[in-house]
């Protein structure tokens, strides 16, 4: 029987990741088509009924290792394997994240398995997985395959969409033997906050400035809009480069690269060195005056006008459907 | 204590990359460098050795790759390393992530390290994931995408954004630790190092001179197989509206994040 | 209206200030034998000689010590910074390697079978025949500079040679009038010039002898020309040439050379020029557009004038179906014969090739002038240093140079281009009869021009130019991207220029520079403003020069900065 299983992480409070489920989800899309089923590993103390609970996104075990810290991968790996040769999974599938590359990367080492990371889409041909990875800056997609069992599949943050199918998992119990190197690392301080400092690598949203703002106070308008909309504000090589904005915030060649779910390009006109760095986006929407600028050959959806008319009403409306 | 450095000579950032269609594989026949990430995983040992914490005796910097990862070798020399490591044989084409952490974890156990290094990802796609591969070979602990580290009491503290936060977490030695971009600040080699690099030792090993064993690397020994290459899905052409009425304009633009559930 | 001209706007610089005693304390100095300061044909030739002829001098090899023979190149590696045609004349390639056959050097493409030569107008190609003879180019072999550069090196490294890359040279050492070798460039400094955390100070580099090969631009050269009154007769002149490589589904089986469209070869635009289509094996050609830089119209560019030229039917049969692999732009030494340095050496130092403007741009040659002088001033300091290895006279260079091909060469063509200045026709036909009668007619001596010296308008070329399409014809930004150049943002800024100018010299810098360097703010470009700010990106720069010649100065970024070229 062809088994997918995954991991479910979750936070201090018991909350499961939103990848974790997105994967749980995909694994049982993927098992139905293999004719096997999908499973989810829990480690910690979590509840009989949390860990049932799995099954409503298409888990049909939950395999709980109550003595198994959260929040390591070495540990984790432990009992994956475990439950992997146990009970013969043919597939380990990660959601994006830290930790799902870490566990995924210590199962090949351990199991001598094929691994693929950042995988947008997984499909099954001839009764097997194939993992589809974006390569070369998302130019070419390279179909992977597997050539012994099991293989590992690690997905890119935000690939699997999770899916409320209704059901219950059944929870197993299993004991699982630390590695005697699993258990040197511990966690001193887990999810610590570090308040305003917003990595634009990891914003969900970000509201991208231009030259097209017009001058330094036209950030406020993006600052604005980024907090309206529970995001982070960017910018072009060209604002940071006349002191508007800091180095920071910089996308592009030169800068960082992001790949947000929304990216509001305010002002921009998209030259190459600043496409490089945020074409992965998810949603590209562009605002610009300049009908002819480069940046609406890529984008989602693009207005043309005045952004100075546009961004503040664009917050205000935001807010307002937000509150309402 | 004595640091190996993994290194990795990848195609130069400003090439334009492409798949040789005849294997499957990057195209590497362009300008090569020193991975970027990795000049920041010797930045991290050469603060180790520098701060004094803990007494180091020697950063090594290792690679596996071919003739020409030499070069990258020098480069890490020049940087800081003592000396390096070459990992080189016609067998190693073509391995995957599996059959490279295996190799890696062979030849750096011939070291014998008190801490492995390395940059988190390389410019050639191989992201996040070597580093938890090599350490799981060597049974060591291991953390990933590490932006700060101190040494006390012969430990290492690390701190790393994960999901929910950030995380301290705190490593015995000996241990695997890849380093992400914004740990350090890397130094610029001085033309005295520059010149120096060619003269500190760099030891070549092939394959059986580390006990690897031939079947589980190259291609043949690899778990993962590239079937096809294809082009992204064409993406959909984006609408445009032009702002006539900036109410309606925003409307607009409302009802569309709302579609894609952006609000 | 009083005449706008490029040179009554002088950069603030003083070559003074890159000239120095080193300032290192003794024992932290740099020792070398021979420092050549760039990796080019020139410094590289000279590189490969200099150990060929130190084979047999193990007691002169003693004495350079550890390090005989160092090549500072700025760029990220040999050949970064490199770009040409180019077909070559292989007598150099012969001379240094005599054992290998040109065919098989790894630069090379193919050997030059068939020439072409086509007069354009805007829709038409007419073939000139017989082509013009200073465009015949069967026996020569077409490469790729910046692939010979990267070759060159590292038969050089194999051969024990030193090669600093990612290194500028930014001060030339000298002391008591005698050179003493350079003064690598700091680097980790941040925009204003402080020095940021991962600062590192450059070294002084001592040698016995100093080679200057620093190309087209030499930043240390025309220093030293100053400090040692070096001058030529007659100031150095540029042409800007603006190249793509092409990726076609078809070979192209001849060289071509174009005149005419889409340049106005006439006195009041000076637009001299033309273009060069070269093969480049089965399933590659290159091609380029080099003019002038005595042009006048302010809104002239031959980026955008290439990409126009690309739109031609002539042109577009070539490229059809292929795709754009590589772009760069670089000037080129046009002054010739009457701007040639008074002499090529100075104790302790010599200059050679691009650098000391060995270009014959009549017949659009200079790499092999520039590997046959690398190779004399190998000879010349391996014969002065033999004899005494701390003598600094190395005139015996200057005579191997007056003697050579390379001298000889350039005299015959000496006065070729100025007259292309006063229009096509007038010209060609005096070109044509100076070739024909060996440069003996009609002799005397025709004045070079200084670039920045012609008054500049702002005319109509600018309107001309077709909006990028990103399949056959791309912008600047775009072309910046495809050199490879990713240069860091916070660096200092390099271009030193006057940045509150007319108009018309703010426009002609927007202009010319190929990488969109200079910007004039918009408003000012909407309000009609007569004097204009104008705003820099010193990282977009590829470092072809051209602002040299055009009333500005370009000096050396950090070394490393700068394009990457593969295969230009």
């Amino acid at each position: 029987m062809a088994g997918i299983l995954t991991y479910a992480l979750h936070d201090d409070e018991g909350n499961f990741n939103k990848n974790s489920l997105g994967a749980i989800s995909e694994a049982a899309k993927l098992a139905g088509e293999l004719g096997g089923e999908a499973a989810a590993l829990v480690v910690g103390e979590v509840g009989d009924e949390a860990c049932a609970s799995l099954g409503n996104w298409g888990a049909a075990k939950v395999y709980r290792a109550k003595g198994v810290p959260e929040g390591l991968a070495q540990p984790i790996v432990d009992a994956m394997a475990k439950v992997i040769q146990d009970e013969g999974f043919t597939y380990a599938l990660f959601g994006g994240g830290l930790l799902g590359f870490e566990i995924g990367a210590g199962l090949t080492a351990r199991l001598n398995a094929g691994v693929t990371m950042e995988v947008t889409e997984v499909k099954v041909q001839d009764g097997k997985l194939v993992a589809e990875r974006p390569i070369l800056q998302d130019s070419q997609i390279a179909d992977v395959g597997y050539v012994s069992e099991p293989g590992i599949i690690i997905g890119r943050l935000n690939a699997f969409d999770a899916n409320e199918s209704g059901g219950s998992a059944e929870v197993v119990d299993v004991d699982v033997e630390l590695s005697p190197w699993s258990t040197k690392a511990t966690m001193v301080q887990r999810g610590e906050q570090r308040g305003a400092d917003v990595n634009i690598e990891d914003a969900d949203i970000l509201v991208g400035g231009g030259r097209g703002l017009g001058a330094a106070e036209g950030f406020k308008q993006c600052e604005e809009l980024a907090e309206a909309m529970g995001g982070a504000v960017a910018a072009t090589r060209a604002v940071v480069d006349a002191g508007w904005y800091p180095y920071a915030a910089q996308i592009g060649q030169t800068g960082k690269t992001v790949a947000p779910k929304l990216y509001l390009a305010a002002g921009i006109s998209g030259a190459i060195q600043h496409k490089v760095g945020m074409q992965s986006s998810e949603n590209i929407l562009a605002i610009n005056k300049d009908q002819n600028a480069p940046i609406f050959e890529f984008s989602d959806l693009g207005v043309v006008g005045d952004l100075h008319k546009i961004v503040p009403k664009l917050t205000e409306a935001i807010k307002a459907k937000k509150g309402g | 204590m004595k640091i190996c450095v993994l290194v990795k000579e990848v195609p130069d950032a400003a090439v334009q990359k492409r798949i040789d269609p005849g294997t499957m594989r990057l195209d590497r026949s362009g300008e090569k460098n020193l991975n970027p990430f990795d000049t920041h995983a010797i930045e991290a040992a050469m603060q180790i050795k520098e701060g004094g914490a803990i007494p180091v005796e020697e950063v090594v910097a290792v690679t596996m790759g071919p003739d020409s990862a030499v070069r990258a070798l020098h480069k890490a020399v020049a940087l800081g390393a003592d000396r390096s490591v070459h990992l080189s044989d016609d067998e190693l084409a073509g391995s995957d992530v599996c059959a490279t952490g295996y190799s890696l974890a062979k030849v750096l156990e011939s070291e014998s390290p008190d801490l492995v290094l390395l940059g988190q990802q390389s410019d050639d796609g191989e992201c996040y994931t070597i580093g938890a591969v090599v350490a799981d070979h060597l049974q060591m602990p291991s953390l990933t995408q590490v932006i700060k580290i101190d040494v006390s009491d012969g430990k290492l503290r690390c701190e790393r954004q994960a999901e929910y936060g950030y995380d301290t977490v705190e490593v015995e030695l000996p241990a695997v630790i890849s380093v992400g971009d914004a740990i350090n600040e890397p130094r610029y080699p001085s033309l005295k190092a520059i010149m120096g690099a060619k003269k500190k030792p760099l030891d070549g090993k092939a394959t059986g001179d580390v006990g690897i064993d031939a079947g589980m690397v190259g291609e043949s020994g690899s778990k993962t197989a590239v079937l096809a290459l294809n082009p992204p899905p064409p993406k959909e052409a984006g609408e445009i509206i032009e702002d006539e009425d900036t109410n309606e304009t925003v409307e607009k633009i409302v009802a569309w994040l709302d579609e894609r559930k952006l609000i | 209206m009083p005449a706008v001209k490029p040179i009554d706007f002088p950069p603030p610089f003083d070559s003074a200030d890159v000239i120095g005693p080193p300032t290192d304390p003794v024992d932290d100095r740099i020792e070398v034998g021979v420092a050549i300061v760039g990796g080019g044909p020139a410094g590289l030739a000279c590189a490969n000689k200099l150990m060929q002829l130190l084979e047999d001098e193990p007691e002169l090899t003693e004495k350079l010590g550890e390090v005989p023979v160092a090549v500072i190149e700025k760029g990220k590696v040999a050949g970064a910074h490199l770009l040409s045609g180019a077909n070559v004349d292989p007598s150099a390639l012969t001379r240094l390697f005599p054992d290998l056959d040109p065919a098989d050097w790894p630069p090379v493409y193919q050997e030059v079978t068939k020439d072409a030569t086509y007069f354009l107008t805007s829709k038409a190609a007419i073939p000139l025949k017989p082509p013009p003879p200073n465009f015949r180019k069967e026996g020569t072999y077409t490469l790729s500079v910046s692939k010979l550069g990267r070759f060159l090196a590292e038969k050089a490294e194999e051969a024990g040679v030193y090669i600093l890359s990612e290194t500028a040279a930014t001060k030339l050492l000298v002391e008591d009038r005698i050179v003493k070798g350079v003064r690598s460039g700091d680097r980790g400094r941040g925009k204003d010039g402080e020095e940021l955390g991962n600062f590192e100070p450059g070294s002084d580099v001592v040698a016995k002898a100093t080679v200057l090969a620093e190309g087209t631009i030499g930043h240390l050269t025309y220093a030293a020309y100053d400090y040692f009154d070096m001058h030529g007769s007659d100031p150095q002149a540029w042409e800007l040439g603006v190249k793509e490589v092409w990726e076609v589904p078809k070979p192209l089986d001849r060289v071509i050379h174009t005149l005419g469209w889409p340049l106005r070869w006439s006195p009041k635009y000076k637009e001299a020029g033309g273009s060069f289509i070269y093969p480049m094996g089965e399933d590659k050609v290159c091609f380029g557009l080099v003019v002038g830089l005595d042009y006048t119209d302010a809104t002239f560019s031959v980026h955008d004038a290439l990409q126009q030229f690309k739109t031609h039917p002539f042109i577009k049969k070539i490229i059809e179906g292929g795709k754009r692999v590589g772009w760069g732009a670089k000037t080129i030494p046009s002054g010739g014969y009457w701007a040639l340095p008074k002499r090529f050496s100075v104790p302790g130092m010599v200059v050679a090739g691009d650098a000391a403007g060995m270009v014959n741009i009549a017949e659009l040659a200079g790499i092999h002038y520039a590997m046959h002088a690398g190779m004399y001033a190998a000879e010349a300091i391996v014969e002065s240093l033999k004899a005494d290895v701390n003598s600094v006279n190395f005139e015996s260079y200057d005579k191997k140079i007056r003697d050579s091909v390379i001298e000889k060469d350039l005299y015959r063509s000496r006065n070729m281009k100025q007259p292309l200045t006063r229009g096509l026709i007038f010209g060609g036909m005096m070109g044509s009869a100076m070739v024909a009668t060996k440069g003996a007619f009609p002799g005397g001596h025709w004045k070079v021009e200084d670039n920045a010296e012609p008054a500049m308008h702002l005319g109509k070329a600018g309107d001309k130019y077709p909006k990028p399409d990103n399949e056959l014809t791309f912008n600047k930004l775009d072309s910046v991207f495809l050199s490879g150049n990713a240069t860091r943002d916070d660096a200092p800024n390099h271009v030193r220029i006057q940045t509150k100018v007319p108009r018309e010299i703010a426009q002609t810098w927007v202009s010319m520079c190929p990488a969109q360097v200079y910007e004039i703010p918009d408003e000012q470009l909407e309000n009609g403003a007569t004097e204009v700010d104008v705003h820099v990106t010193a990282s977009n720069c590829v470092q072809c020069g051209a602002i040299t010649a055009k009333g500005g100065r370009l000096t050396l970024p950090e070394g490393g900065d700068g394009p990457l070229y593969q295969e230009t």
